[in-house]
């Protein structure tokens, strides 16, 4: 187990450099950014070379980027142009992204993990068939769609919510823009959990455990849902990495300032310290994310185990 | 019903109007206009500004709305008609439009106590103008003595920390040395660039970044970086314009429509930045909360001039020929749903007559005429390659609507599907660097939003040879002397006649195609009176009235 985890947690550094690198070099291939501080005017010449050497700007790209991964790795990701240190962006932003993560894979977990028992253990009656087109309507919509449409009508028509979450960002708040956030995985989440169920259902070791005249409840929870939870919870796990990055929409419809917020003014203003800051933290949150899930396999099957 | 709001609403602006007069002449006794306490704070939607809230580092608006209640400078814009008006400036003196002495007015104080002198504006400019402390509004310190010293042009080591020009000679008066006659230049002070600094600026530049300190109507009461700041009103403010609310809270939103959504849910209570899509629903939404008037801003295409075959001579035939072929009036209509006006000039209707607006100035060479567009293209030689690219950036605005109106425009006059074709990029950044580095093959999006209300601001920045926003590189004798001669002249409704020659230049060479004027617009809560835009499309904050 230790040195599976070892062995996993070294991998993780030619992922992690190859996927900084990517993105440095993307962020570079846009152009100048300092072009782009001066309004529609042109910035003086003086002005823009001082401020190229300041961020450092003004040498060839990989000396930029050997100097950026030295810094990271003493904790300094730079300085944003407004002044911020990216260090102090990601203080106020991860905190609100990860609000908000936590509430959508909640809801993606007790709404999505209960309906797929049920379907799974009713397949083929009404109830399995109005969650299974319930589920298709919600994946064929685009998240900015269900976000607007409840936006609008829980926000302005019926004045339940605010349409905008404040600076604060608390649970209560999120509970909306997290069942936005939620709902294609919700429908996945419901997908997978169904069809595990009902594969398993049939194999041996449920027939032993009725066999031996265990209480159906125990069954369920202990025997079936236990191993069929494999795929879900890799499922949930890829999605942690991928909430946290690709809540950029959510979170510009309810206008809260987290991550996603953080990223589209970092890439609209091509500011390299803040777009290539953000991603490193999500890439590592990801990597994390799927050495975890890895490590719960043994926890659910005990078939399973690392040498 | 209606009738009756709008009424009470109109008696109100007057009423406003009229104190503002009653007390703008003379310092700072203001115990009449104190009809409303106002105790009450609004809301009002913001954008994160992207540079640090200095006053000669901040060039966006956003930034510029929290300089413009925290900050007083030697003059003051009207809101109504932009004409510059003495705020700190007890009288500014010149016999030679080159030598200024300034007097500024005693009794005004930063809201941290310390008296505003001469030398807070004096060490604010110096401050500015200094290479080493990257203000990207340093070339408005350019026409001061010795700015070629503290701020050399090829990025090498200043040499001066101070600008020569500059002498502090008395508590409240000092001189400023220009380096080329300039006879408008005290008009030109009323642009945030030039606000007064207090000691606490220089002493700790952290804290005051975190907390700005002005001498304006208003102080930061907090300030969440990227998200929210609390402005409150600032009681021992020694000015006229007192503000008329509690505070302003401005709070950063990510989308236009979110804060519109905001808006009408009653969870904000003003907009400032009405989104296009929205512009159709605005009327119905809102009614008379809904205001549209014109900024100081002008849309125009701007060409390449260092591209040769743009350059080559007839070609301002075909330039002519092109902005013949737009019909401006119909675009204005269907896309902007007439919050922009077709222009007639290469200036603003905000400038007014005697300002140096002149509507028609441009004449034939902007009414819509397909047969002429035709035949102007064909005597100046054609389209060069036989297609145009119209290059803008499709992050912002809603520029791809327009762009593919004008080209579809074009391409009806010239009966030619692909004379004319849109040329996206990506962001904003890209867009300014491909600018910057000339790589320009055809029209491109320009727009300017005036620093000052001033005919000079519309044209020398645009056109003079190797002006700062002179993007097209476009230059010309005539225009360069005339613009020369109307700045010499200390009459000022002669120096705004020669600026009108030297735009009669930009015309007969058609520099730039002139598009659109643009309007500002805004909404607001019904909790809300006597909202108004200024000619920089800025809320008139200090002026709202809240309950």
């Amino acid at each position: 187990m230790g040195r599976y985890v070892v062995r996993r947690l070294l991998q993780m550094i030619p992922v992690f450099i190859g996927s900084t690198l990517l993105i440095f070099l993307m962020v570079n291939v846009m152009g100048d950014p300092i072009a782009g501080l001066c309004g529609d005017k042109q910035c003086d010449a003086a002005t823009s070379a001082q401020l190229k050497k300041e961020f450092g700007l003004d040498k060839p790209v990989w000396q930029q980027y050997l100097t950026y991964m030295g810094h990271v790795f003493t904790g300094d990701f730079g300085t944003a142009f407004n002044g911020q240190k990216v260090t102090e962006l990601m203080a106020t932003s991860f905190p609100v992204t990860i609000r908000l993560t936590i509430v959508a894979i909640l809801i993606e977990i007790v709404v999505g993990i209960t309906l797929g028992v049920i379907t799974g253990l009713k397949r083929g009656r009404p109830v399995d068939t109005s969650v299974l087109l319930l589920t298709l309507v919600v994946i064929s919509i685009p998240t900015f769609v269900t976000g607007l449409l409840l936006q609008l009508l829980l926000g302005v028509e019926w004045g339940w919510i605010k349409p905008s979450v404040s600076t604060e960002a608390g649970f209560g708040e999120l509970l909306v823009p997290g069942l936005v956030l939620a709902s294609v995985s919700l429908a996945y989440v419901t997908r997978l959990t169904r069809t595990s169920i009902a594969e398993n259902r049939r194999s041996d070791y449920v027939r032993t455990a009725v066999a031996k005249g265990l209480p159906r409840q125990r069954v369920i929870v202990r025997h079936l849902l236990r191993n069929s939870l494999i795929p879900v919870v890799t499922f949930i796990g890829t999605d942690i990495g991928a909430l946290m990055g690709g809540a950029i929409v959510t979170e510009r419809i309810f206008n809260i300032h987290g991550v996603g917020y953080q990223l589209y003014q970092g890439i609209l203003r091509q500011n390299t310290q803040t777009v290539v800051g953000f991603v490193t933290v999500l890439v590592l949150v990801f990597l994390v994310a799927n050495l975890l899930v890895d490590l719960l396999y043994a926890v659910l099957d005990p078939r399973i185990r690392y040498a | 019903m209606r009738g009756a709001t709008h009424a009470k609403w109109a008696a109100c602006a007057a009423a406003v109007a009229l104190a503002g007069t009653a007390c703008g002449g003379d310092s700072g006794s203001d115990s009449g206009s104190g009809s409303s306490d106002g105790g009450a704070a609004l809301s009002s939607s913001w954008g994160d500004p992207q540079n640090p809230l200095e006053p000669a580092n901040t060039n966006e608006v956003q930034g510029g709305k929290v300089l413009d209640m925290i900050f007083r400078s030697l003059k003051k814009y009207n809101p109504e008609t932009g004409k510059a008006e003495d705020m700190l400036a007890e009288k500014i003196d010149t016999s030679d439009s080159q030598n200024f002495t300034i007097t500024v007015k005693s009794g005004w104080t930063f809201s941290n106590g310390e008296k505003v002198t001469a030398k807070s504006f004096v060490d604010a400019w110096n401050y500015g103008a200094s290479l080493k402390n990257n203000q990207k509004n340093a070339y408005f310190f350019g026409y001061i003595d010795g700015y070629d010293k503290t701020h050399p042009e090829d990025g090498s080591k200043q040499s001066a920390d101070t600008l020569s020009g500059l002498k502090v000679t008395g508590a409240q008066t000092f001189t400023v040395k220009l380096n080329q006659k300039f006879s408008t230049f005290p008009d030109t002070l009323g642009y945030p660039a030039y606000a007064p600094l207090p000691q606490a600026f220089f002493n700790d530049h952290a804290a005051w970044l975190q907390k700005p300190v002005g001498n304006g109507p208003y102080t930061i009461d907090s300030y969440t970086k990227g998200s929210e700041m609390a402005l409150k009103k600032w009681d021992g403010y020694p000015g006229p314009d007192k503000a008329q609310n509690g505070g302003v809270t401005l709070k950063v939103y990510t989308d236009n429509n979110t804060a519109y959504t905001d808006l009408l849910a009653g969870n904000l209570d003003l907009v400032d930045d009405v989104p296009a899509a929205q512009l159709k629903n605005a009327k119905n939404d809102l009614g008379d909360r809904y205001i549209n008037t014109p900024a100081g801003i002008i849309q125009t295409l701007a060409f390449p001039f260092y591209d040769k075959r743009w350059n080559a001579p007839g070609m301002e035939k075909v330039r002519t020929g092109l902005s013949r072929a737009i019909n401006r009036d119909q675009i204005t209509e269907t896309i902007f749903q007439k919050t922009r006006t077709p222009a007639t000039d290469w200036t603003s209707p905000v400038l007014g007559k005697e300002g140096g607006f002149q509507d028609g100035l441009c004449g034939d060479a902007c009414d819509y005429d397909p047969a002429a567009a035709k035949k102007l293209i064909q005597d100046g030689g054609g389209l060069p390659g036989g297609q145009i690219k119209i290059t803008y950036n499709a992050d912002t605005g809603s520029h791809k609507q327009w762009v593919d109106a004008v080209c579809n425009s074009i391409n009806n006059a010239l009966d030619n599907d692909k004379a004319c074709v849109g040329n996206p990029v990506g962001t904003f950044a890209d867009f300014r660097s491909q600018i910057t580095a000339k790589k320009m093959s055809g029209p491109f999006r320009a727009g300017w939003q005036m620093d000052y209300p001033l005919i000079q601001n519309f044209l020398q920045p645009l056109y003079y040879t190797n002006a700062s926003s002179n993007d097209g590189k476009w230059s010309n004798k005539d225009f360069d002397k005339l613009v020369n001669e109307a700045n010499a002249e200390t009459d000022t409704t002669k120096a705004v006649e020669k600026f009108q020659e030297a735009e009669k230049v930009v015309r007969d060479n058609m520099a730039a195609i002139p598009l659109w004027y643009q309007n500002g617009s805004a909404g607001y809560s019904e909790r809300l009176s006597n909202v108004k835009l200024n000619p920089f499309s800025v809320p008139v904050y200090n002026e709202i009235k809240v309950g």
